[in-house]
């Protein structure tokens, strides 16, 4: 694959959504509906949104330096992948740590991981989780447990902004965690608090693991319940990466900016509304199931099949 | 007579987190509950108020400690780990960071009944790996946990005690290890909090009958000096403990384990809710109801002995602080 500096935006979207597609069938299953939905806010995220510095960590991932404690120095986090800490450098905190196949492919896309870092992905004693955890690529904090993350990068941002520190950070997330408590008690006390330093983008594509969120616990208007507690929020188009552009841009004074994505689930791969709403996690019934599913989507993505065999 | 000290925390903190601006202290809505509504009011820049809402509490004081900061988090005991146990976990413990989650009116210290008494945070904190636990048994270790806690690298929970509060002690919080109240040879009474002032009533009648009472206080419950137990254990007749908490997975728990791991054998009685909620009242109402008392102390170390003790709730009433002695001195109450 091509890894100039100079890729589009829309380039390195569409190369998440290969790197997804070619690691899902070659392992028989992943999470491959969150490519689809979240490749263009990713894309813009690493491509033009974050001010990051250079890699601290091997660009090949390290094993699993343990679990955190006062006795172990081993212990890292994945942040390293987003450069060093520094007052003009940006922080990117991934919510759903289950996209994290497709934080790892961006990583790969713009550079900051090698080209086979999926090689490690999901092996014993590894970094490269399959859900992410703070030790994996790209994540800082351990997020597994949804509607967490929101509120820690308040408190980085909090604490940012006391320090004066110009760095934004910015936090990806999911709908469905919408549905947590925790996030409307984040945005009441990052609205009360004035914390607006804080940058959210929303994969809004009102899917979860039980399938449509219509159909588990729908959210209604979720721009206006957003809105309504005194942040500012943008609902977009999550493909179109000019209204991103312009969301990102509209902050304002006092107040954390939520940019609501609204995406398909299916993106890119139009095969895949076939199996709507069980898009959470695509695995197959049968070989011929795959080698449908197969062909269908490489050609929508323009990947010739002979690549998915040189696994 | 035992000196009484009005809300010793309120002072203790302010003194000590204004002469280090990295101290945060965090509140949700019970700040004047916690006795640091003087330090919000003189001191604003170094106080955050997070509200009703101990999930987002916990995990924005995760993110803050990732920035340097050592927020102070003051609520109940009860509000820091039963709705926000999973942020516990995952935004604090998980990543060991330097989160201090000061826990006010501890057991049964409450009227508040079943949904404010942490009757099992203990056990539950101490299941938690990277945890450090501290109790207060009087108004001296309230004063001086400040610092200990903050010497901790990683998350700690301290069981604080408010508003009056005597002085038993008059030497500060030493880290995990045992404070010596009294030598003897017979059994060994080991309380932590609010208990230890109860075992100190009983500590006179006993030494009139000839009991050898060796009574430790704990103030560390994890990690726990456990050389120090063992090294008071060996050659008892019995042991008893006594704990403001539930007897599974408290201090009761952690004292049979050692015993158990050591070979001992030696008989030991668990003192503290037997199992049980409690509910709304005053605290000596339930000390007396739920067996958390100098009373319920002096039965069980009858028992252990086989002897009738004789021992009545009149003689029990005065705390005889001043007769107390240790050969180390430890105290000099």
């Amino acid at each position: 694959m091509n890894l100039s500096n100079q890729q589009t935006t829309e380039d390195v979207a569409a190369g998440i959504r290969k790197r997804v597609f070619l690691h899902t069938m070659r392992n028989n299953g992943g999470y491959l509906s969150q490519a689809c939905s979240a490749a263009e806010s990713l894309a813009f995220l690493y491509n033009e949104a974050l001010t990051l510095g250079e890699p601290t960590l091997p660009k090949v991932p390290l094993p699993f330096g343990g679990v955190p404690s006062a006795t172990n120095p081993d212990a890292f986090t994945g942040a390293g992948y987003h450069g060093p800490f520094a007052p003009e450098f940006d922080r990117l905190i991934i919510s759903p740590a289950h996209y994290a196949l497709v934080i790892y492919s961006a990583l790969i896309q713009v550079g900051r991981m090698d080209e086979h870092a999926l090689d490690h992905f999901n092996v014993d004693g590894g970094s490269v989780e399959m859900i992410g955890a703070e030790h994996s690529p790209g994540m800082e904090v351990t997020t597994g447990s949804l509607a967490q993350g929101l509120s820690m990068a308040a408190g980085i941002a909090w604490a940012r902004k006391r320090k004066g520190e110009p760095g934004k950070v910015w936090v990806y997330m999911s709908d469905g965690e919408f549905q947590e408590g925790q996030t409307w008690e984040c945005l009441a006390a990052m609205a009360y608090h004035g914390i607006d330093n804080v940058r959210v983008i929303v994969d809004v594509n009102r899917q979860q693991c039980d399938g449509a969120m219509s159909s588990v616990l729908d959210l209604g208007d979720l721009a206006a319940r957003v809105a309504s507690f005194g942040v500012t929020c943008r609902s977009i188009d999550g493909h179109d990466l000019g209204a991103m552009r312009a969301a990102a841009d509209s902050a304002e004074p006092g107040k954390p900016l939520i940019i609501l994505a609204n995406t398909s689930p299916y993106q890119g791969m139009e095969f895949l509304k076939k199996r709507f709403p069980r898009l959470h996690y695509v695995r197959f019934k049968s070989a011929d199931e795959r080698r449908e599913m197969q062909t269908a989507i490489a050609a929508e993505l323009g990947v010739d099949e002979a690549e998915i065999a040189r696994a | 007579m035992v000196e009484i000290v009005n809300r010793p925390y309120a002072k203790a903190f302010e003194t000590f987190a204004t002469a280090r601006p990295d101290i945060l202290c965090l509140s949700a809505d019970l700040t004047s509950s916690c006795e640091v509504d003087g330090f919000r009011d003189r001191h604003p820049d170094q106080f955050l108020s997070l509200g009703m809402a101990e999930q987002n509490m916990l995990s924005f004081a995760g993110g803050l400690a990732m920035q340097g900061f050592r927020p102070f988090l003051h609520t109940f005991s009860v509000f820091l780990y039963r709705r926000p146990y999973d942020q516990l976990i995952n935004s604090i413990a998980y990543s060991n960071r330097k989160v201090r989650l000061m826990g006010f009116l501890p057991g049964i210290t409450t009227p508040g009944g079943i949904t404010h008494q942490a009757i099992e945070d203990i056990s539950v904190m101490r299941a938690i790996p990277n945890m450090t636990i501290l109790e207060c048994g009087d108004a001296t270790e309230v004063e001086t946990v400040l610092e200990v806690a903050d010497s901790i690298d990683g998350p700690v929970y301290v069981r604080v005690l408010r508003g009056e509060v005597p002085r038993l002690f008059s030497t500060p919080f030493e880290f995990n290890k045992l404070r010596t109240l009294s030598e003897g040879d017979d059994v060994l009474v080991v309380t932590s909090g609010v208990c230890t002032e109860e075992a100190l009533r009983a500590a006179e009648p006993l030494k009139a009958r000839g009991i050898g009472v060796h009574h430790l206080h704990v103030s560390t419950l994890k990690p726990f000096d456990r050389e120090g137990l063992i090294k008071a254990a060996r050659g008892k007749k019995g042991i008893v403990t006594l704990e403001n908490h539930t007897i599974n997975g408290g201090l009761g728990s952690l004292v049979a384990e050692i015993l158990a791991e050591e070979g001992l054998g030696i008989k030991l009685r668990r003192l503290g809710l037997q199992d049980t909620f409690a509910h709304g009242a005053s605290k000596p109402y339930l000390m007396k109801k739920y067996g958390l008392d100098a009373s319920a102390l002096v039965s069980a170390i009858g028992q252990l002995l086989g002897k009738d003790l004789d021992i009545g709730d009149a003689e029990l009433e005065a705390v005889r602080i001043d007769t107390v002695h240790s050969a180390q001195k430890a105290e000099a109450l």
